[in-house]
């Protein structure tokens, strides 16, 4: 027994690596100290976009002080830690502390076939599950080698922009309640509870929806959708001009967000921050645009960018997208092609439910479909498309049977958390608050 | 399944007689050859570099404008070790994928590198991308792949005191028990 507990003693000791937090000054080595006081960047000296030299690392201890915020903070969008080091109001030092959330969902979806991963995406981005769903369908499709037929194509394209409506206009609500502006965050859930609705008509769920699977979408869309979209887009088109009066122009609103929490266009690039966050910066990279998938290659839209990367441009540009969504989703409605919304490969979709009935053979194939999953050739992929917080990615390994063998999310939440010890530097803990949110950061994507 | 150390420095053959052609000839010129298998056709170009050259593949991507790391995870192919790979690379146990993409030429390049299980070590890409800080920390975390120069490489999903490296096709599913039930109460 104390054989056993000894042996697991050292297993710790052997795969740990030590404190995830952020350390006081006085036991923390110079030049690390001197990386996490440029702002936690952690550039090294050489890299262009890295200007360490004005760090005092000489920084009397007792004048500073670590405090965390979160896990629990209403603003910290759910369960993320920051250790800030403060010294009086500004902030020096901020580190990122996630995992809180973290339920293994890479490993589980190594345990469910291709018809249920679906199921499992969809829950790790929680404000766009659709677009989950949708890379997770499109880097299994591209492993099957198998051809969407184009209503499918066209059905993704409206519910992906539709997705991305509904989460801007949950950012836009709880960025407002961050801010202070409580009207903004009633206006926010009253107009997502539009397209809402409409995925509760159409998939059956208000989130989570299980929709879009590998080799087409489950259902066709309901009867009357058109109408339904078109009051959707006129509502919200109508209403975006109410936020530009209540806060676009609004000089308490933007005396908090102008040029607070900025980042330039090479951090953004360095930290590998895409999305909103990069084309606030000026970069015009939307993979909708620069690397077209479904068929973005044949609607109209503009790549919003800003200039100065700060909180204000962050939010234009997503006040700005869903003005360009609703253009691509006017467009969808009316391009929408006829045929089947699902592949008709007996080998990827299960046969309709009154086939079943009549057919041996379909019934196999749906039991097969539904205990072994698709068999989904040997190969590896990456695809990604631009989810609303940025590039959502999908790293597949599969080994020939029903389950994938390695199945990865690039979620853009994690990766553009690091960009936010950048923003933080040199200002107000008061602004954090309104930082963090304008990364719009959703902790079930951070941890999966 | 000899060991990537071995041998002189760049023992694989040149791109050129893998599949039809180069990475030259696969992107239209522009992307380095530093002795790495290549793989894929214009758009998804794979490099596969020995671990001594994954990172002056990368320093050499860089200086050509991949200007972004999109993605770094890790891959345990413990009970999948047949897998499809291009002439002189030998597969080891884990292998680390990266994705870099080049804003201003619209591409995207991977990079599959191998790596032991006896010494599950590859040089750190964060002093070129500091990006890559996160998802290191996420691959050391889930398979106790160790990046060498990398700044703060702790747990980042699990927490610090956890045993074990939980993506890894070996660990021990349910070694925790969890209860699921309603736990009973004081009386």
């Amino acid at each position: 027994m104390s054989d056993e507990r000894h042996e697991h003693r050292d297993l710790a000791s052997e795969t740990s690596e030590g404190s995830q937090e952020l350390g006081p000054r006085q036991s923390t080595a110079p030049a690390e100290l001197g990386r996490e006081t440029g702002s936690f960047l952690r550039l090294p000296e050489s890299h262009p976009a890295g200007d360490l030299g004005d760090i005092d690392i000489e920084h009397p201890d007792d004048e500073t002080m670590i405090i965390n915020m979160g896990p629990q903070h209403p603003s910290t969008h759910g369960v993320l830690r920051l250790m800030m080091e403060l010294d009086g109001e500004t902030v020096l030092r901020t580190k990122p502390v996630i995992g809180y959330l973290h339920t293994g969902m890479e490993k589980t979806g190594e345990e469910l076939t291709y018809v249920q991963g679906a199921t499992n995406v969809t829950r790790m981005d929680y404000l766009s599950p659709l677009s989950n769903e949708l890379v997770y369908a499109l880097a299994t499709e591209a492993l099957l080698g198998v051809e969407l037929p184009p209503r499918a194509v066209w059905i993704r394209m409206l519910l992906a922009e539709l997705q991305r409506v509904s989460s801007h206009l949950m950012w836009m609500a709880t960025n407002g309640m961050d801010l202070g502006s409580t009207t903004m965050m009633i206006f926010g859930f009253r107009e997502r509870e539009l397209c809402l609705a409409f995925f509760e008509k159409t998939t059956g769920l208000r989130m989570n929806h299980d929709f879009i699977r590998p080799g087409g979408t489950a259902a066709d869309l309901p009867d009357g959708w058109e109408d339904d979209v078109a009051v959707i887009c006129d509502t919200v088109i109508a209403r975006l001009d109410d936020y530009d009066e209540l806060l676009t122009g609004q000089p308490i609103f933007r005396e908090r967000v102008e040029g607070v929490g900025a980042i330039t266009a090479d951090e953004a690039l360095a930290l590998s921050a895409t999305g909103p966050i990069l084309r606030s910066a000026g970069v015009p990279w939307d993979l909708r645009r620069t690397m077209p998938y479904l068929a973005y290659d044949e609607v109209d839209f503009d790549v919003i960018v800003g200039t100065y990367g700060d909180n204000f441009d962050r939010y234009a540009v997503r006040l700005n997208e869903i003005r360009e969504s609703i253009r691509i989703v006017r467009q969808v409605v009316e391009k929408m092609p006829g045929g089947p919304y699902r592949v008709l490969d007996k080998k990827v979709t299960p046969p309709p439910r009154a086939r079943i009935d009549e057919s041996m053979e379909a019934l196999i194939h749906h039991f097969k479909l539904f205990t072994e999953g698709i068999r989904v050739p040997e190969g590896e992929v990456y695809v990604a498309v631009e989810s609303p917080r940025g590039e959502l990615g999908c790293y597949m390994v599969a080994d020939g049977t029903g389950k994938p063998y390695r199945m990865h999310i690039r979620a853009p939440s994690f990766v553009n958390l690091q960009s936010l010890p950048v923003m933080l530097h040199g200002g107000l803990v008061a602004d954090a608050v309104a930082s963090i949110s304008s990364v719009d950061p959703v902790m079930g994507e951070v941890d999966r | 399944m000899s060991s990537p150390g071995e041998g002189s420095g760049g023992t694989l053959p040149d791109a050129a007689d893998v599949g039809a052609g180069g990475a030259q000839d696969l992107v239209g010129g522009g992307l380095p050859e530093i002795g790495a298998a290549v793989t894929g056709t214009e758009g998804s170009v794979v490099y596969f570099p020995t671990r001594e050259r994954y990172h002056d593949l990368l320093a050499a991507l860089r200086d050509v404008d991949f200007e972004l790391l999109t993605d770094l995870c890790g891959v345990d192919y413990l009970t999948h070790p047949g897998r499809d790979l291009p002439d002189g690379v030998a597969p080891e146990r884990f292998e680390l994928s990266v994705v870099l993409r080049s804003i201003a030429r619209r591409l995207m390049v991977r990079v599959r590198v191998q790596v032991p299980e006896g010494d599950p070590e590859v040089a750190s890409a964060w002093d070129l991308y500091p990006g890559s800080e996160a998802m290191e920390r996420e691959a050391f975390d889930m398979y106790g792949i160790r990046f060498a120069g990398h700044p703060d490489l702790t747990r980042i999903l699990m927490p610090e005191e956890w045993e074990g490296h939980p993506l890894r096709k070996d660990y021990g599913v349910g070694r925790v028990p969890v209860q699921f039930k309603e736990a009973p109460g004081p009386r």
